[in-house]
């Protein structure tokens, strides 16, 4: 299991990554390695020239910027998972971070990497739809944005060009009564989702459902939001019975996934549930409830 | 012998000497084993489920830089025998590389020769083979009843072993039980998939007429095997035994790697070494195990006394012969598990089909059989309304009955199982964890407790292929220790096979410290290489404490008799008289009247005056073991002594599951367990700690799963799923020790614990989950989704209904 | 290409092909063996080492890239010839192994994560082993050994950043 032979640089600095990547359509970025070196290493993928974009200065960040929380590109997983600053104003993503493959990996892979690979079940692609993250890029000496609802648009399928590289996301932070849930489910702890939700909700003083996010994860194509289930329980107390219907409601067309793990009956009936739990874990953790783990 | 007594350093807490190395790296894997002028294999395997080698185009790979040789399976076909079979199956030949047709998906069709691996794989994809599909089967059912699809057409059906046995009176028993029961169970395929892959490294020396073999095996008869297949003398096949492998438990036999780098390194001259890469390994390796489909039909009566039994177990052994049909015929050993079952019907079946070549797996055959023994044990008890302890109890053959004599004539040794059932009932009432059970069905979960009660057959011996093909009469299964003391009194012992994790060395100086009543840790034990070795059956069959802890024991004990015979001598006593002590021999009427270690040493060493006359000078002794109860072929109505000895457990847990998700959690887990007399604890508690782990696996997440094209679809360690240690549960461990009267300590094997009844336990966990449902299931493995597929299913049923 | 790599203290200047893994070139360059392949895709861990002291899958590691941080193996971890660390002699102690394929990765997880938390839990120690498979040993003796070097470490007469 050896790569086919490539060709390698480390790029200095972004412009130098892009360039590379405009002068070979086969060259490739690598990030973390984490997804793309088992690849190549099964001849799945087999770029012409490995863009090392890991030791771009000023790539690595985790920062406030505004209302909005910026992640550089090569941030590592791990970084994430011990931050003070995702922790407090990411509680969502801070939540996510450990479901996402081991602690080995976790020190390579990174959030951009992930993103860019936008693997279906992926947790980063969740929390970017989720949070309604913008992704920066930078393209032949040009910066462009684009939010992560346009940016996913197929497994393994992203809008970002070819001879792209994604620089930073920015997440915006909700403020005041925040609460949040996360639930997942795989075969072992560490493999990827079979299915996934993700939930942050702000209450109102009185209780009351004042925003939400529901995002599925791993069921479709790429994850995916719940908009009209949204749309509905805004302005609500987020009680049980209603937010069943409306999360049923809105699963009850999706075309889910059939694969050697899990079923598309499995997966849409299973998305309604975590759904749901994440709904109910979020609005306790809203309300300062403590959360029993399934 | 058990009545030794107290031992001084057997079941004593001692640490396991191969430990050191490991810990530090400096393990020797065959990987890290480079000679000079290495050449490395890359093998091209073929695309489909089976197919027709039209042609092979090598020219462009063999073109490339670093590129040496390219071989096909005609080539190797004209200069090697296939490899051998147990069976009696001259039309079913398996070879290393395909030839003329291909009949899995995975099997390997040419093999590259480079300077480097990468390069060989680089060359791999340059060999064009052109391939013209055949139609395929799959299922096992399917190749056994249908002969439209023949797997070898020479062979004129799919079947390769096909033998019905009935042990006692049957039909008479069933005709006369008040009740009768019929389930059917599926082992999932699945197997024991080491870390380490395997790996072989072939010279060939032209001057000395010598294979040097470096590999990760653990196979009985190696070298034989190697050197038929090759057409050269055995003597001419040098395995080196000092590599340590990787991990086993059944299935490093690396047979056709080794021909295939063997006949490689005497055709261009050079070392050729084949590391198998993880896909190499699990698409066409000795990578996969059982695929068993059982049917099995129980009479009984309102007690729930099991009377009789029927099973038919339907082997799918993949495409070749492989050692897999006998994982049907070790079972028969046990066949009624722990239980008085008075007559047995049994129907073995193996059939070829298009999927991977199965191989030997830990238990060799036992754990699938366990799990339809204890599902039905199970079902027994749910269709009469009884307690599934209870009704355990009742069927166990009792501690004042051993010796006992299964229908299928085999005799187990010893045995005290409702001491070990109370023993661990003791530990956690029932009733309270009946009472956790309901405290979790109360909150909306499903749960379960799930028991298992298995034998662990120990001791090895290949009866069961005398018992299913008659052509073979072997009726032993050796093994061997040498012991020789140097002249400055130091001793060192011999091994003769490899070892894959079992501490082996440690198991030779504990036995041999015990008998000389000397430190273990001053032994030095080492591994000849296979010329230099005597007879030995390799760690199969749950052997070696029995049989190299016996053949070290019986070595020791003649050199204490060497030692003894020599002082009495030199002291000038009648044999009698003299008594040993911890290295010295002294007169027990006179106790101070003693020669040393070191005087004894002196005179076999060089005062061969002061020797008793005719003895031989040095302190050299071997000893080659017969297999305890060994000796005797199989009757003519195929009743059979299979193993000496019968290792004891018991599992007791307890499962949640979340209906929606459907994923069983492990809540709580006892195991009792009798292996008789413990030689290394802390040996013992790993082998079945790890045999826990890897049940669970084979219950809950391990399949080689094929799509419908016959594509292996779990292929890598993303998808074949390993449990990790956030799936194995704590679990507590309950001894009791029931000393085998047929071994040198009392002990029994249990190299195979915890694997035998862990899958087992599980599923009459899950089932017992289920049963407020009303359904069950008995295809392992139970993955998350298909459990939580039929919850679903069975939800929707119940609500409509209502 | 040409890349000069920090191993264990010691820099080594080497010629590899950009496709070398780290853990091809660490055992077939460096004749550091004590890192093992068991899948060569990320999943096992066999091949763990220590990457500016975080465990990681060397496997997943191109040597090129590896140059500019500091690569720790299991030979860097032991004190010396026939000389155990607190950590190894705690594995042998509790037999925290069989065949010992995973031992060295094991052994180097369990350094990083004493480092890290001299006072962990069993949980903890359970979550920091759970990217390594091992086939053998079921666990229990690993995590056994891990809270076994953990508490001889804590009662260890060092400063604390030198006792691990
Ligand atoms: C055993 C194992 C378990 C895993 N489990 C999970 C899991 O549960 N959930 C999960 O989400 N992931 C999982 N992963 C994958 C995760 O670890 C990866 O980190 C992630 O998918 C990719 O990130 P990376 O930085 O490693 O990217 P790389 O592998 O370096 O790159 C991935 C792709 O993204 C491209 N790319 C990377 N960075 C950029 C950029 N800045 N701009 C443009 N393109 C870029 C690359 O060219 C490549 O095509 C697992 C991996 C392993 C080995
Ligand atoms: S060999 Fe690197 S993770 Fe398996
Ligand atoms: S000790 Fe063998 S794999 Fe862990």
């Amino acid at each position: 299991m050896k790569a086919a032979p490539f060709e390698y640089s480390r790029a200095a600095d972004i412009d130098e990554a892009c360039a590379w990547l405009a002068a070979d359509e086969n060259a490739r970025i690598i990030a973390g390695g984490q997804t793309l070196v088992p690849m190549m290493a099964m001849r799945l993928a087999r770029p012409t020239r490995l863009v090392d974009i890991n030791r771009i200065a000023g790539l690595s960040y985790i920062r406030a910027d505004g209302d909005a929380i910026a992640i550089g590109a090569t941030t590592r997983q791990c970084d994430l998972e011990r931050d003070a600053l995702v922790a407090r104003d990411l509680p969502l993503m801070a939540k996510a971070i450990p479901w996402i493959g081991h602690a080995a990996t976790r020190a390579r892979g990174t959030i951009g990497g992930s993103l860019s690979n936008a693997d279906p079940a992926a947790e980063q692609a969740l929390m970017a739809v989720t949070l309604d993250a913008v992704l920066n890029y930078r393209e032949a000496g040009k910066t462009a944005e684009i939010k992560a609802r346009d940016f996913f648009i197929g497994p393994m399928v992203t809008a970002l060009p070819a001879a792209a590289c994604l620089t930073g996301v920015r997440y915006p932070v909700w403020r005041g009564k925040i609460g949040i849930g996360f639930h997942e489910v795989n075969a072992r702890r560490s493999d990827f989702a079979f299915v996934s939700a993700a939930v942050q909700v702000e209450l109102g003083a009185d209780g009351m459902c004042k925003r939400i996010a529901i995002g599925v994860g791993a069921a479709t194509d790429f994850p995916m939001r719940l908009d009209s289930a949204e749309a509905q329980l805004t302005g609500t107390m987020l009680d049980a019975a209603a937010v069943k219907d409306a999360v049923t409601q809105a699963l009850a067309d999706i075309e889910a996934m059939d694969d050697l793990h899990a079923s598309a009956a499995y997966r849409k009936r299973v998305a309604v549930s975590l759904a749901c739990r994440a709904v109910a874990d979020a609005r306790a953790s809203a309300l300062g409830e403590k959360i029993h783990a399934h | 012998m058990s009545s030794l007594g107290k031992f001084r350093y057997v079941s004593t807490d001692r640490r396991v000497r191969e430990d050191r190395r490991f810990v530090a790296g400096k393990g020797r894997f065959v990987a890290d084993i480079v000679l000079p002028n290495t050449k490395h294999v890359a093998l091209v395997t073929c695309p489909h489920a089976a197919a027709r080698i039209v042609g092979i185009d090598k020219s462009a790979a063999l073109a490339m830089p670093g590129v040496h040789y390219i071989l096909d399976g005609a080539e190797l076909a004209a200069a090697t025998l296939p490899l051998m079979t147990g069976l009696d199956t001259p039309n079913v030949p398996r070879r290393p590389l395909a030839h003329e047709i291909a009949r899995y998906s995975g099997e390997w069709v040419v093999a590259v020769v480079a300077d480097s691996r990468a390069l060989a794989e680089d060359a791999a994809e340059e060999v064009i083979v052109d391939y013209e599909p055949l139609p395929f089967v799959l299922d096992a059912e399917q190749a056994l009843e249908s002969n439209d699809i023949l797997v070898h057409e020479a062979h004129g059906s799919n079947v390769l072993l096909d033998k019905t046995f009935t042990w006692g009176e049957v039909d008479k028993d069933f005709a006369a039980a008040p009740r009768k029961l019929k389930l059917r169970v599926k082992w999932g395929r699945s197997s024991t998939v080491p870390i380490e892959t395997f790996g072989v490294t072939a010279s060939w020396d032209p001057w000395r007429d010598m294979l040097d073999v470096h590999a990760s095996i653990q196979m009985p008869r190696f070298q034989d095997q190697i050197a038929v297949a090759l057409k050269i003398p055995v003597t001419s096949v040098r395995v080196h035994h000092d590599v340590d492998v990787g991990g086993s438990y059944g299935v490093k036999r690396g047979i056709k790697h080794t021909i295939l780098c063997g006949y490689l390194s005497r055709r261009l001259g050079f070392p050729v070494r084949l590391i198998e890469d993880r896909l190499e390994n699990m698409r066409g390796g000795d990578a996969h195990g059982p695929e068993r489909l059982f049917d099995v039909e129980v009479a009984f009566d309102d007690n729930g006394i099991v009377r009789s039994m029927k099973m038919r177990a339907l082997e799918n052994v993949g495409a070749y012969a492989g050692r897999s049909p006998f994982q049907l015929g070790k079972p028969v050993g046990a066949i009624v598990g722990p239980y008085k079952i008075q007559s047995v019907q049994y129907r073995a079946v193996a059939v070829v089909t298009n999927k991977t070549t199965q191989d030997a797996v830990r238990g060799f055959g036992q754990a699938p059989t366990n799990v339809a023994l204890e599902r039905t044990m199970d079902e027994v008890a749910n269709v009469l309304g009884l307690d599934r302890l209870e009704i355990r109890r009742r069927n166990m053959i009792r501690h004042d009955e051993f010796p006992y004599v299964i229908p299928s004539g085999t005799t187990y040794d010893s045995g005290d199982y409702h001491a070990l059932v109370d023993k661990v009932m003791a530990h956690t009432s029932y009733d309270s964890l009946k009472a956790e059970r309901d405290a979790l069905r109360a909150k909306g979960l499903l749960a379960g407790i799930g028991f298992a009660a298995c034998l662990e057959p120990s001791g090895g011996n290949a009866m069961f292929e005398a018992l299913l093909n008659p052509k073979i009469q072997t009726t032993t299964f050796m093994d061997s220790c040498r012991i020789n003391v140097d002249g400055v009194g130091s001793i060192t012992a011999t091994m003769h096979t490899t070892s894959s994790g079992q501490g082996h060395e440690t198991l030779v100086g504990t036995a041999i410290g015990e008998v000389l009543q000397i430190d273990p840790e001053t032994i030095r034990v080492v591994r000849p290489d296979s010329l230099n070795s005597l007879p030995s059956g390799t760690p199969v069959g749950s052997r070696m404490a029995i049989m190299l802890g016996g053949a070290a024991f019986h070595a020791a004990t003649k050199l204490k008799t060497k030692l003894t015979t020599i002082a009495a001598h030199d002291l000038g006593i009648p044999l009698e008289r003299a008594g040993y002590d911890q290295g010295e021999v002294y007169d027990k009427n006179k106790p101070e009247h003693r020669r040393t270690w070191l005087d004894l040493v002196q005179i076999a060493w060089r005062s061969y005056h002061r020797m008793p006359a005719d003895m031989e000078p040095g302190l050299a002794v071997s000893h080659v073991m017969q297999v305890p109860t060994g000796g005797v072929l199989p009757t003519a109505d195929g009743k059979v002594q299979m193993y000496p000895c019968t290792s004891f457990e018991f599992h007791f847990i307890l499962v949640s599951i979340d209906p929606v998700i459907g994923r069983p959690e492990i809540v709580k887990y006892r195991i009792g367990h009798d292996c008789g007399t413990v030689i290394n604890p802390k040996i013992v508690r790993g082998m079945t700690m790890g045999g826990i782990a890897h049940g669970i696996g084979a219950a809950l997440y391990e399949e080689f799963a094929y799509n419908d094209d016959g594509q292996l679809i779990a292929q890598t360690f993303m998808d074949y799923l390993l449990p990790s240690s956030h799936e194995v549960p704590d679990v507590e461990i309950i001894y009791h020790v029931t000393p085998s009267p047929n071994t040198v300590f009392g002990q029994k094997g249990s190299g195979e614990s915890g694997y035998l009844g862990a899958p087992a336990a599980v599923a009459n966990a899950i089932n017992d989950a289920l049963k407020p449902l009303g359904i069950s299931t008995n295809s392992l493995p139970i993955k998350v989704s298909k459990l939580g597929d039929m919850i679903a299913a069975a939800q929707e049923k119940k609500s409509k209904g209502n | 290409m040409r890349i000069e790599l920090d191993i264990n203290g010691e820099t080594r200047e080497l010629e590899v092909e950009p496709r070398t893994t780290l853990l091809d070139c660490l055992r077939d360059q460096m004749q550091l063996t004590g890192a093992h392949a068991g899948c060569e895709h990320g999943v096992c861990g066999a091949c763990t080492v220590l990457f500016d002291g975080v465990a990681v899958r060397a496997c997943l590691i191109f040597a090129p890239q590896a140059q500019g941080s500091k690569i720790t193996t299991i030979e860097g971890v032991t004190p010396g010839p026939g000389e155990m660390s607190v950590i190894q002699d705690a594995f042998c102690e509790t037999h925290g192994m069989q065949c010992g394929y995973c031992t060295p990765a094991m052994v180097l997880v369990a350094h990083a994560l004493l480092v890290d938390n001299p006072n962990p839990t069993r949980e903890q120690i359970v979550d920091a082993i759970s990217g390594n498979i091992c086939r053998c040993t079921g666990y229990a003796q690993i995590i056994d050994a891990i809270a076994l070097a953990a508490e001889r470490l804590r009662g260890a007469n060092r400063p604390v950043e030198q006792r691990v």
